[in-house]
This record gives structure tokens, C-alpha cells and sequence, in this order.
């Protein structure tokens, strides 16, 4: 007898099948085995989840968080994070491997895979390290850690500072198909900064780290990409500078994907306003005209996706004097709503452009399964509400980690439903 | 008042007037005018600001102007008559009081008001009175000068019915 | 109540011209109060105030000794030990532990930007900032502020340029603040690599040449090049610092005119300025440490505003 859940009357947003139209979905047994018009008649014994008003789509997927186990399981733990991942929509999520101890090798991979399945939430993927220990010396074993499950390699909260090491990386992850993933961030440049460097930092007393230690980085991996033909894929992208290296890039059909995070399209460097350490991450928020170019190239297919850096932190940790406060901030509850508030709300992309770059290009650029509603697929999907709005209290979040820029902000666009292989792992409350 | 300021001190052998800010430093400056005119002697001047005395500083609110102190002289010895415009509860001379201790110790400090309005709360007199009115509690006594308010007049207001 | 500046001084950015010229307007009768023999008002009296510095400095944390007993407070002097991070306690519990001890107001130094704000969001008492990391030491501004007044009768379109490691420097900062909003023209001259990038936003105007600065200024305010920034690759060397950039009694002498001289002190004699221009005519760097106990006081008085809300709450017992 197999298990039938009916997702009724949704708007249904399939960018994979360029589908947009009112429809049932049918779900069995854990796979998509039916989207159309009249599903329900062929289905009178499936479970109905009314989906009115809202809109059903592939889930959501998140190529780039931290969820600090193992290691800061005081902040963070695979578990915790895979649920807050749920409530924010997605279904599943990558995760950095700058663990203590790092996440470089077959066992470790394993134990991410393993704690994976025990959260019983969204999908946690492993990201194993480039180089051993992140210390940016010598290769990790990619072969055993994609054999474990490792769908990506990346060295990130670190830059891959040797170019010897990154070229080598980038030609070795070609044997297994993986992207190279990199924080890209020139060291000497950016040594002791704080936040965006600029007229607030000149005139807070702060460090800055200049756009130029992002968009050093950036070109000389696109190079490297071109010349060994591996995929290069660039994190948290944040300046305008780094979005014209990217279309020159890509122009030249260099294999390099890129990502930005929804703070980078959302928020400027005054954000950090009297030292607000809840604003601090790196790379840092910006000016409003790189707000405007990041953008635009999420709208262009510039920039392929949108995935949160979610980076918890003890609350004592954040308490400190500006400098000395870790960089980071949570983004997994927040990520969809800010993303719908700064982007489809003024009209710069539409819903369906948002869950591609939310849900089909992570799928695709990562080769993981998901992000597409055709037959057959796993029934991994969120439902939502594009239009209600709610209030940030961090206080609510499942995330162990409060450190939000948003607390106390309307946002609108609520995830009402995620569901993973069929099963529903987040309910909208009340 | 000038008359009996110099009868009072025998004469102007160390005498020093010092005038408390504001208007207690204008009457000063004519006192010594007139002395001047009638004993042919300049008597040295001062002027006292006792803003930072007050005993009420730290109820008064935002903090209260204040003017500059000038003694320019040793007080040690002398005769020191200081001059005010209304004396009134007596706070603001027991300030100056308290303040002119800590530039030294002068011989003798006697008080010379134009106007006492009664209603004092501290043991505080004057030597010399230009006038003594009856005022009653709620109401006020202004003096004005014609340095600082353009004319001279003294100012009585009643207290408003039912206040 | 709170007075006509807030409850606390963070810095001379977040001040009105009006407010600042209250502060420069106040401190003219403490000057007084340190010329005379006993310097000592009462107005203070019974205040506890806690000279809070993570940074070493004794012309700083002296000069507010004497502001705050020469206003008959009681100070207590707490040297703390580097910042949240290295061992000792956060700056988050001392907050917490001064306030538990009904202190009524901190002079706080430290090395991070922004710390003085840290504490005053946290605690009731008032706070002023005597320097935060890089950011701002709004008092040795407005002490700046007064001797230039001193001299110039005016700051109004008075041409002030300030030279040397302004990038690192809160003094800068705060000059520039307190100048530009009283009216005053502020430049910078210094090497370019310890200039912000972003400094002609600030409404500053760039000498590349010294010479040109000297040309240009009513007065200079010179700033102490720090060893450090020699060793951070900043500039080449110190020798070739003040070969190009050192205010030297020839510099100066081609100017023509009488140019005033301040300092912050303490001086790197024979890097950024000269001992002949140090000591010399124009120098009113000793003016501006009797100015700076003046300033202070002012300071500490404006803040301390009457609270009519407390003589109440006392009056029915009990205290906070």
C-alpha cells in the first residue's frame, strides 16, 4: 500500500519543466509520481495538504553553511542546523568542512553523512577540505571523500592563498566531477579588517578590507579555471568588481559558477551603525552601488545561485568590542524572506527566476539530486507564501545561533510546508 | 549704601567689594564709583560666580550656566563686603561664603544687599540694606540694571490668585 | 534629565557647533579655578568616577585626575589588562561589575574602536571616551578646539591642517569632527599610505607636500608617528618621514608668517617636528595641556546634569 500525499491547488513553479500553473502535485512513496491539473480524482485515499494561496516548488537547496559539528556543538549541531535549514525551506543544505577537527578525510565525511540521516530533517551534504587541515599545504584526499559522500571540496573561512594549490585542485577535482569552491580573499590585503573599507570605516576607527582582496582572488581562480578546465565555483561573491570579473568569465565560457548571500543583496556597510557585531561577516556588507550589481547578476544568471554562509555564534562571542567579534551571521530562516523582500518584492526577478536560483542551479551546478518537480524525482518541496509578512525574533529560531541582522525586521515570503523524500519536516506553526 | 559700607569698615584701609555674578557685580562696580567720588579712593573690585557652590546642584537639572570668577588679589587680612542684588533664602551667599574660604582668609566679611525680601532659610544677614520689602511667598523680586537689562528698576511681581 | 550633551561624550561626530561651543564656553571659568591656590570646587562632591584605561597613558588619565578631584569627586584609577579576548575579564562584565557599584561616571580608554559605545550602551552611568582604538578622543579635540580659539579669538574659516598618521589616528578624527563643524577649514598632509582612502569625503582637503600645508594653515596640529607603522611597511623609514614631511624651523620661516603649532603629545622630537619648533615661539603645546584640565572639567560638569528624579527617589528612601 503505498503512502500518497496529494499537495492541492498550489501555484505550481517548476523552472526545470518551465512549468508555472495552478496544480495538484501527487506524491508516493517518497518520489514525485504525478503533477497536473486534475491529480486528485485518480488519488481518493492520499493525504491532502491544501495548498491554496500558496506556491509549491523544488526545494530549496543551500550550497554553502556552517553548521559547526563537529567541533562548536555549543553553537551548532548538524542536527540543530538541518532543522533550522527545514524551517527556512530547505531541503537540503552543504555543508563546510572548517570543523574542528576538519572535515578532510573518508571518516569524517562518513560521520557528516551519518549525523545527517540521524537529524531526520533537510539533507545535510558534506563539503570536504581542499588541503589537509584547511592549513593550504598539501591536497586532501578527494577520491576517498567524494567515495563517502563529499559532494564539493573547498577550503572556505580560509582563502586558498598558494595559486600552485588551487590550479592543482582544480585539475584534480576534474577526476571525480566536483566543483572547487573558494573564499576568495587576499590575505595581506585584507589582514586585520573589520568591515567594508570606506567612508564608515574612515570614519568608525575600523580596518577595512578593500574589494580588491575579493576581486584578486576571483580573477586569478577564473584564470586558473580556464586553464585547467575545472570547475571553479566562487563563494559569498560581494562587490561590483567581482560581478564584471565573473561576466568576463563567463563570456569566455570558463567553467566558473558563482554564489551571493542574501545580506550581500540586502544590506550596505550601514548596517554596522554603532558597531553592530550582527552586522560583521566576511566578506564584509558593502555600498549600495554593490548592492545594485549583485542584483542585477542574480537577475542576468551572473551570479547561478543564492546560498546563505549561515554562521552561527555563541551570543558571548558576539558581545565584544567590534574588532574582536567573530565574523558571521545565521541565514537559514532568514534567507527565502530576505530574498523575496529585497528581490522579487520590488520587481527585480520574479518568483520562478528566484526558485531557480534557489533550488534548480544549486541541483544542477553541485550535481545534487533534487531541485526539479518532474516524475520520479525524490519528493523533496516547499510550499509557500510569497506574499505574507512576519517579524524576525531570533529568539524563535530553531538555529542554536540568534546573530541576525534582521531581528525585529518584517519580512515577507513564509515557508509553510518542507518536505524531504515525501515526509513533511517543517510545519508552519499556529 | 556706599556711605555706610565705608562707615561700617572706618574708613576704606582694606576694603575689597566683590560683586556676585550677575547683577550683584554691576552694583558693585557703582559702589565703588560713588566711594570713589566721595573719598577720592579707589577701592579694589572683584566678582564672584557661584554657580559651582551651589547647594542644589545636583537636583537642578541640565547644568546652569556659569560666569567667570575674578579675585585678582590676596584676601588674606582684608575686609571683604560682598555685594548682591536681592537677598532672599541666604543660599546664595552662604555659597559665597564657602567659596571666598577657598581663596583665603580675609579679616572680616560683612554683606551689603539692595534689596532684603525676608523668607530666609540659613542664619544669614546683612550689614547694609538698601531697602527691605514685603514679599510674599510665590512672589518674586527682580532687579535690573541698565548694563545688562537696559535700565535701572526694581521689580516686584505678585504671586497670582489660587498660586 | 540629562544634560545638554546626553549622557555620554563618545565623540565629537554625534555633536552639534552649539554644543561644542557650550563645552568651549564652560571650560573658560575652570580655567580660572587651576590659577588660583586652592584648586578645588565643590561642585562634584560625593561623585565617584572610575578612570577606566586598557591603554597605558599618564597624560591622559592625569590631566582627568585632576579635572574630576579638582571638582571634588572621588576617583578611583583601574588599570585593565588588554582586550575580551586575552585573559582578564570581558569588557561586558566590567561594565556590569561598575555599575553594580553605583559608579556615577567612567572615563574609559581602549585599544578597540567603538569599546567607549560598547560600554555606555550598557551601563547607566555616564561615559566618556578618552580614546577608542582608532576612532575617536573627543577631549584632546576640544581642547584643540579652545586653543585655537584662544589664540584666533575665532574658529570660523580658520585654516587648521593636521599632519601625519591620520589614518591611524583618533585625534585626527575628532579634529576633523570638531573643526569642520565649527566652521573651521581642515586639510591633512601626509604620506598618502597613512592618509583613510575615503578622507576627502570627510570634507578635507589633501597636502601631498608639506611645504604646500605650511603655505595654506593658520595653524598645524602635528601628530606623533608611531614606530609601528614603519615596521607595517607604511612608510620606508622614519629618517626619510622627516626629511619630507618633519615640520622644521626652515619650513616654516619660508612661510613668512606666524603659523601656530600644536601637538598631542607626546612628541617623537626630531621625526615629526623639530625641538626648535616644539619650543619655539608659535608652539602652544603646553597651552594646550593646561586647556586639556579645563576642557575636562567642563566636561565632567555637563554630563554630571542634575537628576531631580534621584533626590526624589532618595528623599522616600531606597536608592536606584
Amino acid at each position: 500500500m503505498s503512502k500518497l500525499i496529494l499537495l492541492r491547488g498550489g501555484r505550481v513553479v517548476d523552472p526545470s519543466q518551465r512549468l508555472d500553473a495552478t496544480a495538484d502535485v501527487l506524491i508516493a512513496d517518497g518520489t514525485i509520481a504525478e503533477v497536473g491539473p486534475r491529480v486528485a480524482e485518480g488519488a481518493p485515499s492520499a493525504e491532502i495538504v491544501d495548498c491554496a494561496g500558496l506556491v509549491v516548488a523544488p526545494g530549496f537547496i543551500d550550497v554553502h553553511c556552517h553548521l559547526r559539528e563537529p567541533g562548536r556543538e555549543d553553537v551548532e549541531t548538524i542536527t540543530t542546523g538541518a532543522r533550522a535549514a527545514a524551517v527556512g525551506g530547505f531541503t537540503a543544505v552543504c555543508a563546510m568542512p572548517n570543523t574542528d577537527p576538519v572535515t578532510d578525510n573518508q571518516a569524517a565525511v562518513g560521520f557528516i553523512v551519518r549525523q545527517s540521516q540521524r537529524a531526520d530533517a533537510a539533507r545535510v551534504y558534506p563539503i570536504g577540505a581542499i588541503s589537509v587541515g584547511q592549513k593550504g599545504i598539501s591536497l586532501a584526499e578527494f577520491g576517498e571523500m567524494v567515495g563517502a559522500g563529499a559532494v564539493a571540496v573547498s577550503d572556505d573561512g580560509k582563502p586558498v592563498v598558494s595559486a600552485h594549490l588551487m590550479r592543482t585542485a582544480l585539475e584534480y577535482a576534474r577526476n571525480f566531477g566536483i566543483p572547487v569552491a573558494d573564499h576568495c580573499e587576499e590575505p595581506t590585503l585584507a589582514q586585520g579588517g573589520a568591515m567594508n573599507e570606506g567612508l564608515m570605516s574612515a570614519k568608525l576607527g575600523l580596518k577595512g578590507i578593500p574589494s580588491e582582496a575579493e576581486e584578486i582572488m576571483a580573477i586569478r581562480d577564473i584564470l586558473l579555471a580556464r586553464r585547467t578546465g575545472g570547475h571553479i565555483h566562487l563563494c559569498h561573491m560581494s562587490t561590483r568588481g567581482s560581478v564584471d570579473l565573473i561576466r568576463w568569465g563567463k563570456e569566455r565560457h570558463i567553467n566558473v559558477t558563482a554564489e551571493v548571500c542574501p545580506h550581500h543583496i540586502s544590506l550596505t556597510e550601514e548596517a554596522v551603525g554603532a558597531y553592530n557585531t550582527n552586522a560583521k561577516m566576511n566578506p564584509p556588507l558593502r555600498t549600495a552601488d554593490d548592492v545594485e550589481a549583485l542584483r542585477d547578476a542574480v537577475r542576468d544568471g551572473t551570479i547561478d545561485v543564492i546560498a546563505t554562509d549561515h554562521a552561527p555564534h555563541h551570543y558571548d562571542e558576539k558581545e565584544r568590542e567590534f574588532a574582536d567579534a567573530p565574523n558571521g551571521i545565521v541565514g537559514l530562516e532568514t534567507a527565502f524572506a530576505v530574498n523575496v523582500t529585497w528581490l522579487v518584492k520590488p520587481g527585480i526577478i520574479d518568483v520562478p527566476l528566484l526558485i531557480d536560483r534557489m533550488a534548480v542551479a544549486p541541483a544542477r551546478i553541485f550535481h545534487l539530486p533534487g531541485g526539479t518537480l518532474r516524475r520520479g524525482s525524490p519528493a523533496d518541496v516547499t510550499v509557500f507564501d510569497p506574499v505574507a509578512e512576519w517579524t524576525v525574533d531570533p529568539a524563535k529560531f530553531r538555529s542554536k545561533g540568534r546573530n541576525s541582522p534582521y531581528a525585529g525586521m518584517t519580512l515577507t515570503g513564509r515557508v509553510h510546508y518542507t518536505l524531504v523524500d515525501g515526509r513533511v519536516i517543517h510545519r508552519i506553526a499556529g | 549704601m556706599a556711605d555706610e559700607i565705608v562707615e561700617l569698615n572706618d574708613g576704606t584701609d582694606d576694603l575689597l567689594i566683590v560683586g556676585i555674578q550677575r547683577r550683584g557685580v554691576q552694583l558693585a562696580a557703582r559702589i565703588v564709583s560713588m566711594i570713589a567720588e566721595r573719598e577720592h579712593v579707589t577701592v579694589p573690585q572683584g566678582a564672584l560666580d557661584i554657580t559651582l557652590y551651589r547647594d542644589d546642584l545636583q537636583t537642578v537639572g541640565p547644568r546652569p550656566v556659569v560666569g567667570p570668577t575674578d579675585i585678582p588679589w590676596d584676601i588674606d587680612g582684608k575686609h571683604v563686603v560682598i555685594v548682591d542684588d536681592v537677598l532672599y533664602t541666604g543660599r546664595t551667599v552662604r555659597a559665597a561664603l564657602d567659596e571666598l574660604a577657598d581663596f583665603g582668609r580675609p579679616k572680616r566679611i560683612a554683606l551689603a544687599v539692595l534689596i532684603d525680601r525676608g523668607g530666609r532659610e540659613l542664619p544669614i544677614h546683612a550689614d547694609v540694606v538698601g531697602k527691605t520689602l514685603d514679599v510674599a511667598p510665590g512672589g518674586r523680586i527682580d532687579v535690573m540694571v541698565t548694563e545688562l537689562d537696559g535700565r535701572d528698576a526694581v521689580v516686584q511681581i505678585r504671586p497670582e490668585a489660587g498660586t | 534629565m540629562t544634560g545638554p550633551l546626553g549622557k555620554d561624550l563618545l565623540g565629537l561626530e554625534p555633536l552639534t557647533g552649539e554644543q561644542i561651543a557650550l563645552i568651549l564656553d564652560t571650560a573658560e571659568p575652570f580655567k580660572e579655578i587651576s590659577e588660583r591656590a586652592i584648586k578645588k570646587v565643590p561642585t562634584l562632591r560625593g561623585a565617584t568616577i572610575v578612570n577606566l584605561f586598557f591603554e597605558a597613558s599618564t597624560r591622559t588619565r592625569v590631566s582627568f585626575e585632576f579635572a574630576e578631584k579638582r571638582l571634588s569627586a572621588d576617583t578611583v584609577n583601574v588599570a585593565a589588562s588588554g582586550s575580551s579576548v586575552s585573559k582578564g575579564e570581558t569588557l561586558v562584565d566590567t561594565a556590569r561589575n561598575l555599575e553594580a557599584m553605583r559608579i556615577d561616571m567612567v572615563v574609559i580608554r581602549h585599544g578597540a574602536s567603538g569599546a567607549a559605545q560598547f560600554l555606555a550602551d550598557r551601563i547607566e552611568s555616564n561615559v566618556i571616551n578618552a580614546g577608542d582604538g582608532t576612532h575617536e578622543h573627543p577631549t584632546q579635540g576640544l581642547l584643540d578646539l579652545l586653543t585655537l580659539r584662544d589664540h584666533f579669538k575665532k574658529l570660523e574659516g580658520l585654516k587648521v591642517c593636521i599632519c601625519g598618521d591620520v589614518l591611524h589616528s583618533r585625534v585626527a578624527r575628532s579634529n576633523i569632527w570638531g573643526l569642520t563643524k565649527m566652521g573651521a577649514q581642515v586639510a591633512v598632509c601626509g604620506p598618502r599610505s597613512l592618509l583613510p582612502n575615503a578622507i576627502d569625503e570627510m570634507g578635507v582637503t589633501i597636502f601631498d607636500h608639506i611645504e604646500d600645508a605650511i603655505g595654506w594653515a593658520d595653524a598645524l596640529n602635528i601628530l606623533r608617528l608611531q614606530l609601528e607603522r614603519m615596521t607595517a611597511g607604511y612608510i620606508p623609514s622614519l629618517r626619510e618621514y622627516n626629511r619630507v614631511f618633519g615640520v622644521s624651523r626652515e619650513r616654516l620661516e619660508r612661510a613668512g608668517r606666524d603659523i601656530l603649532i600644536l601637538h598631542p603629545g607626546p612628541m617623537n622630537r626630531g621625526v615629526e617636528i623639530d625641538s626648535d619648533v616644539a619650543d619655539g615661539p608659535f608652539s602652544v603645546i603646553l597651552n594646550q595641556v593646561t586647556n586639556g584640565v579645563a576642557v575636562r572639567m567642563a566636561v565632567l560638569y555637563l554630563l554630571s546634569g542634575g537628576r531631580p528624579e534621584l533626590a526624589e527617589a532618595a528623599k522616600h528612601g531606597g536608592g536606584r
